[in-house]
């Protein structure tokens, strides 16, 4: 019987490669200049096509055929299984020293490699913060956010402006720009509460779009395309310090900043508004009717998101010295949201893992890098299809009740 | 913008053949709508088939993986600069007199929409299938168990809707003569927001929307500043969602649990 099941499975992928190469064909093969009105025709391309759909269509039917199993199987089992690699990291004899390590190496990190790497890690850093936001929003309280990357911009420009006009420091504008984040976040809460799945999405997209156009266009605010440079770094009491220095300095906070988030989003899931976010994400109409304040849950959570992503959004100002709209396009928001989806969504060790993955990558693959976005965007369909929870499954606290001692 | 780009492919390697310019144009539209379509009905098996039944955040997520993938398979298998899009609709003689304010690539433009709005209109309120679509649009349960096939329903939705696009993406690069990979994700925006502007599910709706968006656009461009055009277009959807969520021509109808 499994023989037969290969058999079928290789003929029906030799066909989805054939249906690939038809469609792709006219794409790859064909290239035409209007201008000289040539034709150049690319064969070649034709024959990878043919190969990689064909790998790839097996590949997707194997995955399937392990997917309709697993939900045979799971619903046998009735109980929600974990995998190895969960349950591994869940024993507190393992998580612990793994977390000291983790914070060691971390602490040491900018002594021992060069700032290159320690600018790369910085990003990564600024990349997990913004991933956990989204998670906020988009894993907890299951509100589709496409226009996150507004916020960080809101940040940025918070601390350039301010700067620029006001000289006013990175400290002092920390705390405003997570004030402001929070204030344009509810800007953006209110007029979607009422909405829903893909027009919540759209108008958040909306929201971003209008955002980075209104940066780009509005000259004599933000000084356009040509965007802010010479932004201050934040500043150490006074003293001078040199760009490595500086990096280091940088890097720290950015640290200080991860433990603090990891630290209020962990506690922030098992609270009071963090069940009642999940509970909105399963069921808007049930939590309404649980006694729970939908409008407020929903406002936290973009709020919440949006604090954080303004917040580093001041970081990344500072870290970079030079902003522009383009740093601020959707394709930042996608990349984000394929951290969180990528990660797991609602999970925050998930996020963190997705974080790393999706921006160490392609800095150390620059081979690839033109291939970047498409590997983005397959594996957010892939990750949809076949492991819906993501890399780590957020695990849902269970409250034991000790009947005895009762 | 996949057919946008058919239809230059198209257009470019008849041009090169030699034909006469009407029938490239005819040739390369309905090659371009063959292939959209081709096109959505495989992006429907991949990225939406398998997920049916899944929460709702995973289709809307894998659709968004599908553009930002479709856009970069076409950024780098063709290009990611503009590409000059060849002037596929001839002036015809009889529109010389009226060229000055309805040149002939306007008018069949108008002609064209107009045609397939009548046709796509017959088509859901008259046809067998059509009927499966509204009942499935309604309540896909139900319709299943009337015995409606829903997952060919749905396929052909996606068919049609894309073949739909690339006659819009074939008609607009035309008309401006250039494109590039990115065009399609503003136009989906945009033609989201049309149709959530008239009201979701009514042609008349999505036909008025598309009039008033292009109105409010034009005249905010003229009247205030073209670089804020799409800015304009982003404040309509809002507000359109906060006050009239079911659109222009939609009815209201109560939520039910």
């Amino acid at each position: 019987m499994a023989a037969a099941n290969i058999a079928t499975n290789l003929k029906k992928s030799a066909i989805a490669a054939l249906w690939l190469a038809f469609l792709t064909l006219p794409i790859i093969v064909i290239r035409v200049d209007t201008v000289e009105k040539t034709v150049t025709w690319r064969w070649m391309h034709l024959v990878y096509m043919l190969a990689g759909s064909f790998v790839l269509a097996i590949a997707w039917h194997f995955m399937m055929d392990r997917r309709d199993r697993g939900v045979a199987a799971h619903k046998d089992e009735g109980a929600e299984s974990q995998s190895k690699l969960a349950r591994w990291l869940e024993n507190p004899a393992v998580a612990r020293p793994l977390m000291a390590l983790g914070l060691l190496v971390a602490v040491v990190f900018p002594h021992v490699f060069s700032m290159y790497q320690t600018n790369i890690l910085i990003s990564a850093l600024i990349y997990v913060v913004l991933g956990l936001g989204l998670n906020i929003t988009v894993g907890l309280a299951g509100l589709l956010d496409l226009g996150y990357v507004a916020f960080y911009a809101v940040g940025a420009y918070a601390y350039a402006l301010l700067n620029h006009h006001f000289q006013l420091g990175f400290w002092t504008v920390l705390p405003l720009g997570a004030i402001l984040g929070a204030f344009f976040g509810i800007l953006l809460g209110f007029p979607v509460l009422r909405l829903r799945g893909d027009y919540l999405a759209i108008v958040t997209l909306g929201f971003g779009q209008i955002v980075r156009l209104v940066l780009e266009n509005w000259n004599a605010f933000s000084q356009g395309p040509s965007g802010i440079s010479n932004i201050a770094r934040p500043g150490l009491f006074g003293v001078s310090y040199t760009v490595d220095q500086a990096t280091t300095y940088i890097y720290y906070i950015m640290l200080a900043l991860v433990i603090l988030t990891i630290f209020v989003t962990a506690r922030l899931k098992d609270s009071r508004i963090g069940r009642a976010w999940l509970a909105l994400r399963e069921d808007e109409i049930a939590c309404q009717a649980m006694g729970i304040d939908n409008t407020r849950a929903k406002l936290m959570a973009f709020a919440l998101g949006a604090t954080l992503a303004s917040l580093m959004g001041v970081v990344f100002a500072a870290k970079t010295t030079f902003i522009n709209p383009a740093s601020f396009t959707f394709m930042e928001s996608a990349m984000i949201l394929a951290i969180v989806v990528l990660g797991g969504m609602g999970s925050v060790l998930g996020v963190m893992l997705g974080a790393f993955l999706l921006i160490l990558l392609p800095e150390y693959m620059r081979a690839f890098s033109e291939y970047r976005m498409l590997i983005f965007g397959a594996t957010m369909i892939l990750v949809m299809v076949f492991r819906p929870q993501g890399l780590i499954r957020a695990k849902r606290k269970v409250y034991k009740i000790n009947t005895e001692a009762a | 913008m996949i057919g946008a780009f058919m239809g230059l492919i198209v257009a470019g390697v008849l041009t090169a053949l030699g034909l006469p310019a009407l029938s490239i144009l005819v040739i390369a539209l309905i090659i371009a709508v063959l292939y959209s379509a081709a096109y959505g009905y495989t992006v429907e098996k991949i990225a939406y088939k398998p997920l049916r039944g899944a929460p709702r955040l995973a289709p809307l997520i894998s659709a968004i993986g599908m553009s930002i993938l479709l856009q970069n398979y076409i950024m780098l298998a063709q290009t990611p600069d503009f590409l000059p899009f060849p002037r596929l609709i001839p002036d015809l003689e009889f529109m010389a007199p009226y060229e000055n304010f309805l040149a002939t690539s306007d008018l069949f433009i108008i002609v064209t929409s107009i045609s397939v709005m009548v046709a796509l209109t017959l088509f859901i309120k008259f046809t067998r299938m059509g009927k499966a679509m509204r009942a499935t649009a309604q309540n896909r349960k139900m319709a299943m168990l009337v015995g409606v096939n829903v997952d060919q329903v749905i396929s052909m939705t996606f068919i049609i809707g894309s073949g739909l696009a690339a006659v819009g993406g074939v008609l607009i690069a035309s008309h401006i003569g250039q494109i590039n990979f990115a065009i399609g994700f503003l136009a989906g925006i945009k033609a989201f927001t049309a149709a959530v502007l008239g009201g979701i599910g009514s042609i008349p709706g999505a036909v008025l929307g598309g009039l008033v968006l292009g109105w409010t656009e034009s005249f905010a461009a003229g009247y205030v500043s073209s670089d804020y055009e799409d800015v304009f277009a982003f404040c309509l959807l809002v507000l359109i969602l906060i006050f009239r969520p079911a659109g222009l021509l939609g009815k209201q109808r109560a939520q039910k649990v």
